[in-house]
This record gives C-alpha cells, sequence and structure tokens, in this order.
C-alpha cells in the first residue's frame, strides 16, 4: 500500500506541473490551450534529442527544452492567439483556434522524430528503501525538480514585479491595463512560462517514462480532468488536482490491472461534477 | 418571391445531389463510398451546430457516435435484429445516454463543458475497450450484415442490400438520413423552438430570467445532437460492416468542429457545406494522407485567423437565403 501511494504522489507531482502552465494560461486569458500535451511531448523530444543523441548532461537539455517551448509558447501568442482574440468576440474561436494548434503540433511532432517510442538512458541509477516502499533514486530526482519548478513559479508569482503583472492580469486585465500593466507584453510572457512548464515536465519525464508523438491528446486529457477536479483558473487548484489525480489513477491500477481505472476516473468524475460544477477550489462560472 | 427562389434552390440542391451525382459515379464505387461518407459525416456534424447554436461546444460527438455504432452493431450481431430496427434502436439508446450524461453536465458552461464532452469521447472509447463481454474489446465487431429488405404487404418498399448495387444503395440511403435530418434541423431552427436556442446562445442567464425554461432546452438540443451522431454512427457503422474503437475518436470530434466553422455557423446549412467542401477537396488531393491532420490543423487556424465566420459568409447563401442572419454572440 504504501509503494501504492509513492507511486500516486510522484505521479501527482509531475501532474500538478502539468496543469499549472495549463492554469496560468487559462487564468490569464480564458483560453484552454489543448495543445498543452503536445507541447508538452516537444519537450520531451528536445531533451531526447539533446541529452540521448548529443551526450550532453542532462541539465542542459533541460534547459534547452524549457528554452524551446519558452520560444514556442511566444511565437503562438503572437502569430496565432493575440490576433485572433483582439478581433473576435467569440469564444468558439479561441477554443478551435487552440485545437488547430495542437493538432499542427502533434503531426508535426509525427513527421519530423517518427511514431517510434523513444527512451534515454537513466540520469542516476540505484533504489532506496524505505519501511518496505522501494523509492527509485531516478523517481525522487523527478519528483525533487517538479517540487522546485513549482515552488520556483509560486514564488515568481508571489513577489516578483512580472508575478505580480500577471496576477493582476489574471484578475482583471483591463483593469490591470488602467493600472500600467502591458498586457500585450505580458500575455506573451504568460504564454512562454506556460509552455516552458509543460516542456520542463516532458523534459523530466523522459529518462524513465520515454516519449511518443501520440502522447499529447492523452496528456492533454489527462490534464483537463485535474484542472476539472482542482477547479479552473487556481493555482492551488491545478496542484490539488494533479495530485488527486496522480493518487488515484496509482490506486486504480492497483485494484484494477485491466483497462477500466480511467472508464471509473471519467464516471466519478461526470458524478463529481454534478455535485460541484466548480471544483475542489475553483471559482464560481 | 423568396419562397419561390427557396424552392428552386432546394429542388435544384436535390436534383443534383440524388440523380445528377449517383449518375456521374455511377462505375466508380470507391467515389460513390466516399461521396456516401461525406453525407454520413456532415449528418454528425449538423448535431454539433445545434450545440453550437445554442452557445456550447461539443467536442463528444466523436463519443456519441461511437455509442450509436456499437448499439447497432450489438443489437445486430448480438440480438440478431434487422438493420432497421437496430437503427433506430442505435438513435434511442444514444438519446437516452444524452441525456443521463447531459442533465448532469449541461450545467457546465463554456470551456468547462467541452473540457468535460472531450473526455466523453475518451469514456465512449475506453467503454468499447473495457466492456469487451458487450463489445469485444480492441477487436471490435466484425461482418456485419447488410441491411435486408423491407416489405410491407408484400410490396418491397426496399430492397435487400445484398440483392442490389450495395454502393448506390448506401449512397441514397445516406442521401436520405442527410436530407432527413438537414430538414428537420432547417424546422427546429425556424420554429418557436429556434428562437428559444438562439436566446440561449445570446445569454442563458436573461433567458431563463424571461421564463425560459433553459435546462430543459439545453438537454433538448443535447438530445438531437445526439441523435445525429448516433443515427450516424449506425449508418457508417454498417457502410462499414464492423465497428472499433478507434472507428471514431478525438481527432474525429475536432473534424466534426471544424467543418461546421468551414462552412460557417450563421446558416444551417453550414455543416453540409463544410464537410462536402473539406472531405471532397481531400479525397482529390491523392497522396497527401499523411499530411492529412497537418492540412486540416492549418486550415483551421487559418480559418481563425482570416475566415471566422465561414465559406458561406463568403457570398450570400445560396440556399435557404429565409434564414435569420445570427449576430456575433457576445461572451
Amino acid at each position: 500500500m504504501g509503494q501504492v501511494l509513492f507511486n500516486g504522489m510522484y505521479t501527482g507531482v509531475q501532474y500538478s506541473l502539468i496543469a499549472l502552465g495549463l492554469t496560468l494560461i487559462f487564468s490569464l486569458m480564458n483560453v484552454l490551450n489543448f495543445a498543452h500535451g503536445q507541447l508538452y511531448v516537444l519537450g520531451g523530444f528536445v531533451t531526447y534529442y539533446v541529452y540521448g543523441g548529443m551526450k550532453l548532461p542532462f541539465f542542459a537539455a533541460l534547459l534547452a527544452s524549457a528554452l524551446t517551448l519558452a520560444a514556442v509558447g511566444c511565437l503562438f501568442q503572437i502569430f496565432f492567439f493575440r490576433p485572433v482574440m483582439r478581433r473576435s468576440v467569440r469564444e468558439e474561436s479561441s477554443m478551435l483556434l487552440s485545437a488547430g494548434t495542437a493538432m499542427m503540433v502533434e503531426s508535426l511532432v509525427l513527421i519530423f522524430f517518427g511514431e517510434k517510442h523513444r527512451g534515454v538512458p537513466a540520469v542516476v541509477n540505484g533504489v532506496y528503501e524505505l519501511g518496505g516502499v522501494f523509492v527509485p533514486k531516478g523517481r525522487l530526482l523527478v519528483m525533487g525538480l517538479s517540487f522546485l519548478c513549482m515552488v520556483a513559479f509560486i514564488l515568481f508569482m508571489r513577489y516578483t514585479k512580472p508575478g505580480r503583472a500577471l496576477r493582476a492580469m489574471a484578475q482583471d486585465s483591463e483593469t490591470a491595463c488602467l493600472m500600467g500593466v502591458n498586457t500585450a507584453r505580458y500575455a506573451i510572457l504568460g504564454w512562454a512560462l506556460a509552455a516552458m512548464l509543460a516542456g520542463i515536465a516532458g523534459a523530466i519525464l523522459v529518462p524513465i517514462s520515454g516519449v511518443n508523438s501520440g502522447l499529447g491528446n492523452w496528456i492533454s486529457i489527462k490534464t483537463f480532468i485535474m484542472v476539472m477536479i482542482g477547479g479552473a483558473g487556481v493555482i492551488s487548484g491545478a496542484i490539488a488536482g494533479g495530485l488527486v489525480l496522480g493518487i488515484i489513477e496509482s490506486l486504480g491500477y492497483h485494484f484494477f490491472p485491466g483497462g477500466e481505472t480511467y472508464l471509473i476516473i471519467f464516471v466519478g468524475l461526470i458524478v463529481f461534477l454534478a455535485v460541484r460544477p466548480n471544483g475542489l477550489m475553483g471559482k464560481a462560472v | 418571391m423568396a419562397k419561390v427562389k427557396t424552392a428552386l434552390g432546394a429542388s435544384l440542391f436535390l436534383l443534383v445531389y440524388l440523380v445528377l451525382i449517383p449518375w456521374l459515379f455511377r462505375d466508380q464505387p470507391y467515389r460513390l463510398g466516399v461521396l456516401t461518407t461525406a453525407s454520413v459525416l456532415s449528418l454528425i456534424s449538423a448535431g454539433v451546430w445545434l450545440m453550437f447554436y445554442i452557445g456550447r461546444i461539443n467536442m463528444g460527438q466523436g463519443g456519441f457516435a461511437l455509442v450509436g455504432g456499437y448499439a447497432a452493431a450489438i443489437l445486430v450481431s448480438k440480438l440478431g435484429l434487422s438493420f432497421w430496427v437496430a437503427l433506430i434502436g442505435a438513435g434511442f439508446i444514444t438519446v437516452v445516454i444524452s441525456i443521463l450524461v447531459g442533465l448532469p453536465l449541461l450545467r457546465l458552461k463554456g470551456v468547462y463543458f467541452s473540457m468535460i464532452t472531450l473526455s466523453l469521447t475518451e469514456t465512449a472509447r475506453l467503454a468499447a475497450q473495457s466492456l469487451s463481454s458487450l463489445t469485444n474489446g480492441t477487436k471490435g465487431i466484425l461482418n456485419l450484415p447488410l441491411p435486408g429488405a423491407v416489405e410491407i404487404a408484400g410490396f418491397t418498399l426496399i430492397p435487400d442490400f445484398a440483392s442490389v448495387d450495395k454502393h448506390f444503395a448506401f449512397y441514397f440511403l445516406g442521401a436520405f438520413l442527410t436530407i432527413l435530418g438537414f430538414a428537420a434541423l432547417y424546422r427546429v431552427v425556424n420554429s418557436r423552438l429556434g428562437w428559444l436556442f438562439r436566446s440561449l446562445q445570446q445569454n442563458e442567464d436573461l433567458a431563463s430570467s424571461f421564463g425560459v425554461d433553459v435546462p430543459r432546452l439545453r438537454v433538448i438540443a443535447l438530445a438531437i445532437c445526439a441523435l445525429f451522431a448516433g443515427i450516424g454512427g449506425a449508418f457508417f457503422v454498417t457502410m462499414q460492416q464492423s465497428v472499433y474503437p478507434a472507428t471514431f475518436t478525438f481527432q474525429d470530434s475536432t473534424y466534426f468542429l471544424l467543418y461546421c466553422f468551414l462552412g460557417g455557423l450563421g446558416s444551417v446549412w453550414g455543416a453540409f457545406v463544410g464537410t462536402f467542401v473539406l472531405f471532397l477537396s481531400f479525397e482529390m488531393l491523392q497522396g497527401l494522407n499523411q499530411y492529412q491532420p497537418l492540412i486540416y490543423s492549418l486550415i483551421m487556424i487559418g480559418m481563425m485567423l482570416w475566415l471566422p465566420n465561414g465559406l458561406l459568409s463568403i457570398k450570400p447563401p445560396f440556399f435557404g437565403p429565409g434564414e435569420p442572419k445570427k449576430e456575433e454572440a457576445r461572451p
């Protein structure tokens, strides 16, 4: 049981990291980023090439993933989302645009990287044993890094000037603009940060579970589940949703080794949303 | 005058759709099959269009279509019912499921509704995979029989599909269902119900304060939407004579949205025009199949950037000039 809970925590921490990026864009611009899972996959592939292919140190690969994805995020905002959001008053437009970008990234990844499942050698080897629970060092590293990123992100949002500006935008974009926040520029920063978080999550995961081009949609769907559990647009909700999903998933795989876990999760989610449409911590819609 | 024009346009369209096209492609069963598929996909997309019409983005249409397909396949292969009963049964089952699911989920608005319906597509796929006593799991249900004959008092209404050219038979059945579906859609939109739906699209709270029973109407819209998906899915599965968990996927759900948007959300015929234009132009670009998702996604992004109101907004709509003009809804 301890092992199951540890695995749940391990999965949950990564999930939280992925959900943070989605939540950031959602709260800033009210855009649901369908491409989030695809960005995660892209981050994984960058690390695969830099760390597995070019044999550079893992942290260089991590940095490369983060920077590449931050650039992709900027481009998304500048070329796609800004023109559409500026002109359109309908929610549908931004959502379809983001579904389109998801499909585009996925097919580009498929064309350039192929459909093989790619893995890289582990960063650290060895296993700790704590009271009957096996804790591989690699997984501990993943948990540590994810945790570090989350803390860094929260501190950034809490105590720095750009962080404050982003929070102001999330609360009320127009008022923030009136208070002298350059909302256009900070929107780009928001996208860059969010894509970077997805990229980092992808990069950290490659040494353990590998990456393939078909993962994206599934990751996006999982992220949506987390956001719905936790409540959209709230940082604490993203983290709670990620942890909850990780632990439920781990328990599910333990008790139902067949494929029923996610079926049960979906049905449970529908019932849960009937009771609490805004999730655990969400604001009223 | 407008009525005459409408009638003229409609009969011209029927002439092309039911006479000219089958005649042109009489020796090309493959092309005919492609056109049949386009018909049925446009029928399924029409459901998504209706959800757009009440201001919801339904990303679960693939899931509903899959439910319809499996329902028909199970009714035919496990219970030995005839295709025609199964077709109606599939529609019925899909509607019941959509109502059960819709009652709690339609309370969610905007992005939340899209997220949960997207999950519905995955739920349907997983259910098809794991309930293997009913659905044969990943292997799917194969070798479905062709639709049999329908006779009333010794008079053959519809011949056995095995005894005639099945490509023609499927084309006409598909065309018939599609025409029926779009006629129903046109009727709904141009009725009192249509006005009520438009009021939901504009502002649900305001509509509610005027005494519109918003929750009931939302469920009605979803039920109609699911009915289209169920019938379309059942027909598609029978045409393919097999069904797998991957018959309708996440990607199909997104394509349905794209079809509607390409045609335009302002006109009832948007889903029809969008599906035919995109699906057929794609068939002509043989050899690009590998890049289909990429090209579709680029079209989708391009549409959002340069043509947000769809193809039918370019020139005055040819079909049905009597439709109400839809304003851009404020969020």
